[in-house]
């Protein structure tokens, strides 16, 4: 299976999802290898002989019992497949009894993630294995999509609505979330993990406030903490640091930088810009890009953003 | 106009041609000339949308954006499919071929009304050119146009949407024009069931013209209602749902995929017989079932929206529903696999692209279960899996039909024979290059790699270069096809009235045809399929 699949399955579910795909690679190998095989028989067979002149073919014009047989056994196979596919997802639709529930809105381009006890995050959720989790999603602005393929399982997420999904995972991992409602310039860059834990890590990390073993300690250079914040605040989705430009401009040499803003005027990247453009991302625009960013003034504390600052300087 | 041709014997001149100057054209109510300035129009455009698809390809190579910027690549995805679905799939085989074909099948003069006929080439020629002026804020939304995206986008999603409506509207005109025309033009003795089964897809695919497309056009009015004066059909913030949008815009476009394929297969159905000399099989069961598709094909629209959010029960029918279209699909596939038993079976270009048709369409056929499954299609929606299925079906099916089309009436419609051993290069070009293409895509499907990405995960690499080496053969097999076409249109040998020796009446008009396309209404005393010897 993980050969065909190239994934493994995560969980149950997906497993029989696996089952269901093999059936139907199954019955539709058979009809394939029946149809092509008497297509290229006959055209082979049936091929004129004689460069100039006809073989003899007798008038057939049908036969009305192998119409009635080729109408009837197609029917009772899809209406066989369908059945299993119904099954198969109706399971998939009913929440196990005592999931843990998480937030999931997302937004041109990345997750927000809040957790029932007040955690946010972004782009990443972070569940315990065994217990199934229950996802309640929903989009700020257009349709979005929440695509678990080692699940075999996603959900479209729509403004105004809230859509659920819901999986057991059964191994620790990191499994990939994949945006597949297309939402704009960043769709293909708006990626998220879903990072299952051992029970007991996972008591450990909520303990720690939601932050690994030894990470993020007092101790923690600021420098060090804010490239991490970066790259987990989903920043990097939009700015690249290196390389061809995303959707935002390049963070490298930002800083000190004179920046040319919409309406006209520019300023100079100092601290101060830097700041304000993760808290109020609105307020100066730089001329030439989309206004798109969200603001980050609830879900990053000014200890963070002071650190993202100080890693921002150090791209030179 | 009156008379010409009509008393002289054929094969002489140029027929239909004759008359030169762009008004000749351009105030034509000649419906072989109509149906040729489609045919013109609609190949410009399969050409372009194919450059777009070339560059898409290219862009792909790697895993990061290379060439293009993301926005770029998503104005090329919409532009590919926008073009290539309402400029070139929709209207090509009914509008071209089916114009050319229709009274020449039936034994008619021309179509039922042929002002109407000229009227719904410039509406769609005022569509085409819109839509060409869409481009100067070129659309990213993806050819679906979901909301609230392309409601918010700074793009000139009003007018392309505008300039659809037009196509829209000409659609509509033809089908109506076809209905009418296919009711009351057929020539004496030419009963319902002597139709050529062209006839029956055409008339099946009229049909759906007409009852579905007004569906896409207020649609279409409803987003730019939204677009321009802010009424908020299809925004939650003002009790809007953006689904609804979804629901509007399948009930037009899953209906429309019948547009596309049913001439296809009457095509195919119309060739098969003619190069295995043997009556069609199960005549009956392929007219009926074009139309049993075309109804059928209204009540399964939700089976692009198994994950938006729908109901259960809501899922669970239209995949029930999505299953039973499945079976008279499958019938066709039967009747002319049975229509080769014991045939005389030459293998001309013709021959070739609907050989090749039901070949490519069977792998189209045998994946839709997945996605009519329902878990499933959980799993694959919005995966490439889809693109592959949709390719599969429509270009290696609907392409490969029209293919075969243009190459079994070129002789008729030119008057001109094409190089046969050039056809063949070509189409070994086509089919080799069209499955490393889009079998690949299959797999990357089933691997997770989500459709509409401009950028992918390094481990999607490997296929996605085998796929642009695969369109990369592809694009030589079509260029070698047309220089073909346009070497036969120059210096092809002349064609004889029936080079085929096929039995159905376009075949007794010259080639190509004089305006009034039968020097006498023929009368019809058996079908088109009379191939073989009769028992005893």
């Amino acid at each position: 299976m993980d050969n065909v699949l190239a994934f493994g399955a995560a969980s149950g579910q997906a497993g029989r999802v696996d089952a269901l795909f093999v059936m139907i690679a199954v019955i539709g190998g058979f009809f394939f290898f029946l149809t092509q095989g008497l297509l290229i028989y006959f055209a082979v067979k049936y091929r004129r002989r004689l460069p100039d002149r006809d073989n003899e073919t007798p008038a057939i014009t049908g036969n009305p019992l192998l119409e009635f047989l080729w109408i009837l056994i197609p029917s009772i196979v899809v209406v066989v497949i369908f059945y299993y596919g119904w099954r198969v997802y109706t399971d998939q639709r009913i929440p196990a009894a005592g999931a843990t529930e998480v937030h999931v809105t997302a937004r041109q381009w990345m997750y927000e993630i809040r957790y029932p006890d007040g955690r946010t995050a972004i782009n990443e959720i972070r569940v315990p294995a065994g217990k199934p989790v229950k996802f309640l999603l929903s989009a700020a602005d257009v349709l979005h999509g929440f695509y678990l393929p080692d699940f075999r399982v996603k959900m479209d997420m729509i403004p105004g609505r809230v859509t659920t999904l819901w999986v057991q995972p059964d191994r620790p991992g990191s499994y990939q979330i994949f945006c597949t409602v297309y939402c704009g310039t960043g769709h293909s860059n708006m990626l998220a993990k879903l990072i299952v834990m051992s029970p007991h890590e996972y008591e450990e990390w909520v303990e720690h406030g939601g932050r690994e073993g030894d990470e993020g300690g007092e101790h923690e250079p600021l420098v060090v903490r804010g490239e991490r914040i970066l790259s987990n605040a989903g920043c990097l989705n939009c700015h690249a640091v290196e390389g061809k430009e995303k959707i935002g401009p390049n963070l490298r040499g930002l800083h000190g930088s004179k920046v040319p803003l919409e309406g006209g005027k520019s300023v100079t990247a100092d601290e101060e810009y830097l700041r304000e453009s993760i808290v109020d991302p609105g307020e100066k625009v730089v001329k030439g890009y989309p206004n798109v960013m969200p603001t980050y003034k609830a879900s990053m504390p000014p200890d963070d953003v002071r650190a993202v600052v100080e890693y921002l300087k150090t791209l030179k | 106009m009156e008379g010409v041709g009509r008393m002289e014997a054929e094969g002489n001149g140029r027929g239909y041609l004759s008359e030169r100057g762009w008004k000749s054209w351009a105030f034509t109510l000649d419906h072989k000339r109509i149906g040729a300035m489609y045919l013109w129009t609609t190949t410009v455009f399969f050409l372009i949308g194919g450059v777009f698809a070339l560059l898409l390809r290219l862009e792909l190579l790697s895993p990061q954006a290379r060439y293009f910027s993301n926005h770029t690549y998503n104005v090329f995805f919409t532009l590919h499919g926008a073009m290539m679905i309402f400029l070139f799939i929709i209207p090509a085989i009914p509008s071209g071929l089916g114009n050319f074909f229709i009274p020449l099948h039936i034994g008619a003069r021309d179509v039922a009304f042929p002002r109407l006929n000229l009227a719904s080439y410039w509406v769609f020629a005022a569509g085409f050119l819109v839509i060409i002026g869409s481009l100067v804020a070129p659309m990213d939304t993806g050819w679906t146009f979901y909301t609230p995206y392309s409601a918010k986008s700074a793009a000139a999603v009003t007018t392309l949407s505008l300039g659809i409506f037009l196509i829209g509207m000409s659609s509509i005109l033809t089908g109506l024009n076809f209905i009418v025309t296919i009711h009351k033009l057929r020539a004496p003795g030419m009963t319902w069931h002597r139709l050529p089964l062209f006839i029956w897809g055409m008339y099946s695919t009229s049909i759906i013209q007409v009852i579905a497309t007004p569906v896409v056009g207020v649609t279409f009015l409803l987003l730019a209602a939204e677009r321009i004066f802010g009424v908020g059909f299809f925004d939650p913030t003002k009790g809007g749902d953006p689904v609804l949008f979804q629901h509007f815009f399948w009930f037009y476009s899953h209906p429309v995929v019948y547009v596309m394929i049913l001439p296809a297969m009457g095509i195919v159905s119309e060739v098969i017989p003619v190069f295995s000399r043997k009556p069609i099989f199960g005549y009956k069961a392929i007219a009926y079932s074009s139309v049993a598709i075309a109804l059928g094909g209204f009540l399964v629209w939700g089976h692009h929206m198994f994950t938006s959010g729908m109901s259960p029960l809501a899922n669970a029918i239209f995949s029930l529903m999505t299953f039973f279209v499945a079976v008279p699909t499958a019938v066709k596939v039967f009747n002319w696999t049975a229509t080769l038993y014991r045939g005389s079976i030459t293998f001309e270009a013709p021959m070739l692209y609907a050989l090749t048709f039901i070949f490519l369409f069977i792998v189209g056929g045998l994946t839709g279960p997945f996605l009519g499954a329902l878990a499933t299609n959980v799993q694959l929606h919005d995966t490439y899996f889809v693109v592959a299925h949709f390719h599969y079906t429509m270009m290696g099916g609907t392409v490969m039909g029209f293919l075969a089309g243009l190459h079994y009436w070129f002789p008729k419609m030119t008057g001109r024979m094409l190089n046969e051993k050039v056809a063949r290069v070509a189409w070994a070009l086509i089919f080799v290059g069209f499955n490393v293409t889009f079998f690949t895509m299959f797999i990357l499907g089933v691997r997770g790699m989500p459709r509409r990405y401009a950028e992918y995960l390094p481990k999607f690499h490997t296929e996605n270069v085998i796929s642009t080496i695969g369109s990369a053969v592809l694009a030589a097999g079509i260029l070698v096809m047309c220089w073909n076409f346009l070497q036969g249109l120059r210096k092809g040998a002349p064609a004889p009235a029936n080079p085929w020796r096929a039995l159905s009446l376009e075949w007794r008009a010259a080639s190509p045809p004089e305006t009034e396309n039968f020097p006498e209404i023929p009368l019809v005393t058996e079908w088109p399929y009379g191939y073989g010897t009769p028992k005893g």
